[in-house]
């Protein structure tokens, strides 16, 4: 095994670590339910940075994926009677159909102007979910009935904890394998020279729209998964405001890493709750944190401390 | 059959004619050198060729399949790769990596397969590897192979490309002033990498300002100046040539007499 595969071991050892101890430190209910939506965070967060991190393309229009995968789920057996799973896997592909279709052309853009054109999608779905009464129950949003799998009816804290504990490992898995492959490095080759790339063979606008539509799948997945823990979803779940959340996220953890992700999901998710004991001042206090990582470790949390540990090593002080 | 086939080749920038109906061929096996005056069109025409523009008129071949309306990725499939003047280096990714990416063409990549990790990937990935590992052993750069490539200085960074652009295993190396900014000791390793490149049956045309380099390597010479063909042949017979030296030091020379 190489060192690659030995460092994929080792990272996905250590999430399974997390989410195993985690129940044994913190085993209320509430506890439970917040880590429970910090793993749900962190697999749309994980798309977005093999999108950003891997393939330095924006999109800040994400939450619209994760929109569509909510609504899928809770859609599907309300109008059409069909198994949630099912509806869940429905909006998976409907998430991957409309990235590869309006991928296209819109990842022919770069910079501002591609930031802008995922906006205008993400703010499209989230106002066709608004508007849309009849179907989706407009702003009032839509109840889930409980899930049951082989007549077991899955509910509880502890279950969702165990269920998207599970999702997040495979998605980081999956994420890890990507990374390190030839689709990999010609998606991390492009980010640094589209030029260079294309000279040695590697399609471009394909591998960007490939990287596009992953990253819209595992979105839906998150948007599908949180519809069926939360059992209530609304148009927020698709608002821009959540499109920003995630993208904070995957620069705030650090953009070109995995672990990091995870960790921005985890700090994005956590923080507002940990932060309601400064009532009003609430949302001040975590803007400020915001620009005090940004300040203090520009690459983001987890390339920022393995950079200075890495310096305590070599010069011990 | 000629390797290489340019013909009639024109592109404007503006009103200013970049090329003009420029016409050659390399045959296989040949090192050709591109030489000419700066803004004489040289690295338009590599661009042009490498499909990073789009030519006005004329028409490139390559082992007889014309080029000309392709994509720079699907020249590559055709056996196309080049270094450039100013580096495109993948910066965040690590020595080996780069010439990894250059393995590109040769890799299967299956998406299902990448993202569940099959044993079939690890074994690509394994020899990816191995052959980047070979290609930086033969630029001089095998010890630094785990390093970012951030940390390599100029001269070396010139070797990654080079090395980077074998791993795909052209029939046709474009090298756009492989020699620019090395240090004589450098120029002369690149030197010896060229020549065992041809030896290897690898045609290659350069871009080169360093005229004791061209002298030394090349079979052939094309000397360009503003965007026209001004003289072909052996390096001898080109340095020899009245046009040749008019267009590099007449002209300079008479500005000199004028200036002073």
């Amino acid at each position: 095994m190489g060192a690659n595969g030995r460092r994929k071991l080792a990272l996905l050892a250590a999430l399974l670590a997390v989410l195993v101890a985690l129940p044994w430190l913190f085993p209320s209910a509430f506890h439970l339910r917040v880590a429970a939506l910090v793993w749900i965070n962190a697999i749309a967060a994980l798309g977005l940075a093999l999108l950003m991190g891997l393939a330095g393309q924006v999109s800040l229009g994400h939450a619209g994926f994760m929109g569509i995968g909510a609504y899928a789920t809770a859609l599907g057996p309300k109008h059409l009677g069909l198994d949630p799973l099912l509806s869940l896997l429905g909006g998976i592909v409907a998430a991957g159909l409309l990235a590869l279709l309006v991928g296209r052309p819109i990842l022919r853009l770069k910079g501002h102007y591609l930031a802008v054109a995922t906006l205008g999608l993400g703010i499209l779905v989230h106002l066709v979910i608004v508007s849309e009464v009849p179907i989706t129950g407009g702003p009032d949003g839509v109840q889930l009935p409980r899930l049951e799998l082989l007549g077991w009816r899955l509910a509880g804290p502890g279950t969702w904890y165990a269920i998207t504990g599970a999702s997040l490992l495979l998605a980081v898995w999956l994420a890890l394998n990507l990374e390190d492959s030839a689709t990999g490095r010609a998606l991390r080759a492009l980010h640094d020279s589209e030029i260079a790339a294309a000279v040695v063979g590697v399609d471009v606008a394909r591998h960007k729209l490939l990287v596009f539509v992953v990253a819209a799948v595992y979105a839906a997945f998150a948007g599908g998964l949180f519809a069926l823990f939360n059992r209530f979803v609304t148009p927020d779940v698709a608002g821009f405001l959540r499109s920003i959340e995630l993208v904070t996220m995957v620069v705030i953890g650090g953009m070109g890493s995995i672990a990091g992700a995870v960790v921005g999901a985890a700090l994005l998710t956590v923080l507002p709750q940990a932060l309601t004991l400064f009532h009003e001042y609430e949302h001040a206090v975590l803007g400020l944190l915001i620009i005090l990582f940004m300040v203090f470790l520009r690459q983001g949390i987890v390339p920022g401390l393995a950079a200075l540990v890495r310096g305590r090593f070599r010069s011990p002080a | 059959m000629s390797l290489l086939a340019v013909e009639g080749l024109s592109i404007a920038f503006g009103g200013l004619r970049a090329l003009d109906g420029v016409s050659f061929s390399v045959e296989p096996g040949e090192v050709f050198a591109i030489i000419g005056p700066n803004g004489a069109g040289k690295t338009t025409l590599f661009n042009l060729i490498g499909g990073l523009y789009r030519a006005h008129s004329g028409m490139v071949r390559l082992a007889g399949a014309d080029l000309t309306r392709l994509l720079p990725h699907e020249r590559a499939a055709r056996g196309l790769a080049r270094t450039f003047q100013n580096l495109q280096i993948f910066f965040r990714m690590r020595v080996v990596e780069n010439v990894m990416v250059g393995r590109h063409l040769a890799e299967r990549r299956r998406l299902w397969a990448e993202l569940l990790g099959l044993p079939s990937v690890a074994h690509e990935n394994r020899e990816s590897r191995t052959r980047a590992l070979e290609l930086l052993a033969f630029v001089g750069l095998a010890e630094r192979a785990l390093e970012p490539a951030a940390n390599l200085p100029y001269g070396a960074l010139k070797r990654l490309e080079i090395a980077r652009a074998l791993a795909a295993e052209p029939k046709l190396l474009l090298l756009d002033e492989p020699a620019a900014g090395c240090n004589p000791v450098e120029t002369e390793e690149i030197d010896a990498v060229i020549k065992t490149i041809a030896a290897q049956g690898v045609t290659v045309v350069l871009v080169e300002h360093d005229m004791r380099l061209v002298m030394r390597v090349s079979d052939r010479v094309l000397v360009l100046d503003q965007g026209r063909v001004l003289a072909l042949g052996p390096p001898a017979q080109v340095r020899t040539d009245p046009r040749v030296i008019e267009a590099y030091l007449g002209r300079l020379g008479r500005e000199r007499a004028h200036a002073g």
